[in-house]
């Protein structure tokens, strides 16, 4: 195998298999000096570097991708199974059509695997990069490669600001593929009818509210949790960012990411003090735990699970909190638990607060643009809906009749609200020593060992990199 | 087999022999019998719970501890059916199996290599007298402690690009990286200074006669090393053999880095740190996985147990 394959390195491995058994045959048929049988053996698609076949029924659709039969992508991210299978399932369909196979791997150390590997001169064909701070960082590297034109053209189904944080000083880079709203409450639709609680729309009914369950005796209003192995904190940094977001608008936001606005500067530090009424009121949380401390070691997975007994009665969480309720919870405006769209806590115009992946190339062969094409298209977005629940496109043309999920359509319909002031999690953008090192400790020390807000604000600041 | 009552018994005289007939007799003692037992089931819960664990059926691990499985019995084989069999759930063929047999695949050689090659460096390292044999061993010897972490990048370039100077290529691109070559080099290059201490300590220690009197009838130094050193050196060769293969078999770093995502090389490790899910919600899964993965270790402890004890000794008690 290897000796054929030469210095075209492993990842043609699949071509030759390929191709090889049909020169054979065609020598083979060539001495017997059968032309019309030689034709009808090379007909597949095997030859399409020379020709595009054409495609037709089913697969008419994927003619725009043709040509590249025989061929494999590397794909590397951070999403595994079970959400994997789903995103394989996807795109079944174009890999049966256009010959083009995607070989992907998940890791939960994508994070640090990225890096080695890009460095290490093993960079995958395409990187799902969930983080724009990774990105920048991959694209300083200069193995990172420019988008084809209609990737271009069909990110601008985003909203604007979705292709700014996947520009790097000036050139943009990669697409969009999946957006995650984060700017959710979860609770019990059964038990607030019971006790005859209203969904709170504004961030003073939210308060009002959460004041009258702790007074009412039974349970208490917010649970929480932020203990996630070597990630904990991260929970805890969405609390801060929905309150910045909300009170004071995208461009402190903005600022704060950019460290214009430290962490020190009255407006953060005024939102980390209604952090502090709200999540480290003692009267508050910690619902089916016990005091403020055990969101420390609370893990974020079990956070929510007081809000089936009636211990607890909101938890803030991500749309992709989903997947930890029990099997068997019913999920839905009637059911046992739903979400509803947190409040601004200020006068911003409709806050949501989300992440999302980012397809990046670090190959320009055709396969591999064709692959990055198909994946910026609201076809594909459509083809992954079908599959499984638990995935959202902001993409403005994609259907939304096609989402069966309630968390889902509830999250497609803020992400793709034009009127809403849609912001990366900041903690992503911010750079790695701070986003998902110095502000998850600080704000753990918050929680576990009683700091003040100026303690955090003090630790984090002087913890930012210089340059 | 007679060795080591043979090994052990002179040892008894002198002054040595008396603090180890003490150390002997206090560990004799039915309260150190107690304590042993004590901990080694101490050690063995976590184990215990984790196997307990793979038998529960999806979610009740998140819910309740293993412990509670004794009250409310509730235990299925389907995790195993699962992880062994099932193909939808992993988006390839056949479950963790192909896995296993890559792991097989790297650990073998990743074995054999490094201990090929060190038992020989160990013997010229320890008996053959050359200009700075001393020296090379000490370089050797230093080497063990570069951290594995930092050659990783490195030899990933050697592996993908070659090493060059400037425009001129040393060594040119391999292209072996996403391949098994590239595991097999990284695991031995990584072994190589430890197994070549580690031996040469005991190889050392061979009485000068033995070897002497083989190089008097004329043998050549291939020929002592294969007739006389080997054999009395296979207690220290089976325990390297089984640190190296834990090793290798345990690894999740070098694998997850040299494999380089083609999933027809990659380790069982790579696999089961997949399988709890993005958001580590499939326990039932991963213990399962994992107790797969503890069989094939398990089986070359036992069997090579018996080298083990008295290859840890190696280089340590003069006798």
């Amino acid at each position: 195998m290897f000796s054929t394959s030469g210095t075209r390195g492993p990842r043609t491995r699949s071509h030759d298999e390929h191709t090889r058994p049909h020169a054979r045959r065609r020598a083979l048929l060539t001495a017997a000096a059968s032309a019309s049988l030689l034709a009808a053996a090379c007909s597949s698609g095997s030859k399409g570097t020379q020709a595009t076949p054409s495609l037709t029924g089913d697969c008419a659709q994927y003619q725009a991708y043709a040509g590249h039969s025989g061929t494999t992508v590397t794909m590397f991210a951070s999403i595994i199974s079970p959400e994997s299978d789903s995103l394989q399932k996807s795109w079944a369909q174009f890999t049966h059509c256009t010959g083009i196979k995607i070989s992907y791997e998940g890791s939960n150390d994508f994070e640090s695997q990225l890096g080695v590997r890009v460095s290490g001169g093993n960079a995958p064909d395409l990187a799902v990069i969930p983080q724009p701070g990774l990105l920048a960082q991959m694209v300083k590297t200069h193995k990172v490669v420019k988008p084809p034109a209609d990737t271009v053209s069909n990110e601008n189904n985003w909203a604007p600001i979705w292709k700014q944080y996947a520009t790097v000083n000036g050139t943009f880079y990669a697409a969009p593929m999946s957006a995650n709203m984060k700017s959710l409450v979860w609770y019990s639709p059964k038990a607030f009818r019971t006790a005859g609680y209203q969904v709170p729309t504004t961030w003073s009914d939210l308060m009002s509210l959460s004041a009258k369950i702790a007074t009412s005796g039974k349970g208490k209003p917010w649970c929480g949790g932020i203990s996630s192995g070597t990630a904990t904190g991260w929970p805890a940094t969405d609390w801060l960012e929905e309150v910045v977001l909300g009170k004071y608008g995208g461009q402190v936001y903005d600022d704060w990411v950019s460290h214009k606005a430290k962490f020190s500067d009255p407006q953060i530090q005024d939102a980390m003090k209604t952090v502090q009424n709200w999540m480290l009121n003692p009267a508050w949380v910690n619902g089916g735990f016990g005091g403020v401390k055990t969101i420390a070691t609370t893990t974020f997975q079990d956070a929510g699970k007081p809000i089936l007994k009636g211990d607890c009665w909101m938890l803030q969480q991500a749309s992709f909190y989903e997947a930890q309720w029990p099997t068997g919870t019913q999920v839905g405006p009637d059911g046992d638990v739903f979400a509803f769209y947190l409040p601004a806590a200020g006068s911003t115009q409709t806050p949501v607060e989300g992440g999302g992946e980012f397809v990046t190339a670090f190959s320009s062969r055709p396969e591999v643009q064709a692959v990055q094409n198909y994946l910026s298209t609201p076809q594909w977005a459509e083809a992954r809906i079908k599959v499984a629940r638990g995935w959202v496109s902001a993409n403005e043309k994609v259907d939304k009749t096609l989402y069966t999920d309630p968390i889902d359509q509830l999250s497609a319909k803020y992400l793709t609200d034009p009127n809403s002031t849609f912001r990366f999690d900041a903690s992503d953008l911010m750079p790695a020593a701070i986003g998902s090192g110095e502000e998850w400790k600080a704000m753990t020390a918050w929680f576990a060992q009683g700091w003040n807000t100026t303690q955090v604000a003090q630790d984090i600041d002087s913890a930012w990199p210089s340059s | 087999m007679s060795t080591p009552a043979e090994v052990v018994s002179p040892i008894n005289t002198g002054p040595t022999g008396s603090a180890v007939k003490a150390v002997r007799r206090s560990f004799a003692s039915p309260l150190a019998s107690v304590l042993v037992i004590l901990l080694t089931v101490l050690w063995t819960v976590p184990t215990f719970g984790l196997f307990i664990a793979s038998f529960r059926p999806s979610g009740a691990s998140a819910t309740s501890g293993w412990w509670t499985a004794f009250a409310h019995p509730q235990l299925t084989l389907s995790n195993y059916n699962t992880v062994l069999f099932h193909s939808a759930n992993f988006g390839t063929s056949g479950g963790i199996m192909p896995f296993l047999v890559n792991s097989l695949a790297i650990t073998i050689p990743a074995t054999l290599f490094p201990l090929s090659i060190a038992a020989m460096a160990a013997y010229v390292l320890a008996w053959v007298k050359f200009r700075g044999s001393d020296a090379l061993f000490f370089f050797i010897f230093a080497l063990q402690v570069v951290p594995l972490q930092l050659a990783l990048v490195p030899l990933l370039q050697l592996f993908s690009g070659g090493a060059h100077i400037g425009t001129i290529a040393l060594i040119p691109a391999l292209n072996v990286s996403g391949t098994y070559v590239s595991l097999w080099t990284a695991h031995t290059m990584f072994a190589l200074p430890l197994a070549i201490y580690l031996l040469h300590n005991f190889i050392a220690q061979i009485p000068r006669d033995l070897i002497e009197a083989g190089l008097v009838d004329g043998a050549s130094h291939f020929r002592v090393f294969r007739t006389i050193i080997l054999p009395l050196a296979t207690p220290a060769l089976a325990a390297f053999a089984i640190f190296q293969f834990l090793w290798v078999w345990n690894d999740l770093l070098v694998g997850l880095t040299f494999a380089g995502g083609s999933q027809a090389v990659e380790p069982l490790t790579v696999r089961l740190s997949q399988m709890v899910g993005s958001f580590g919600g499939r326990w039932e899964l991963l213990t399962a996985g994992a107790f797969i993965a503890i069989i094939v270790p398990l089986a070359v402890f036992f069997s090579l147990q018996r080298y083990f004890v008295r290859g840890l000794l190696a280089g340590s008690v003069k006798g």
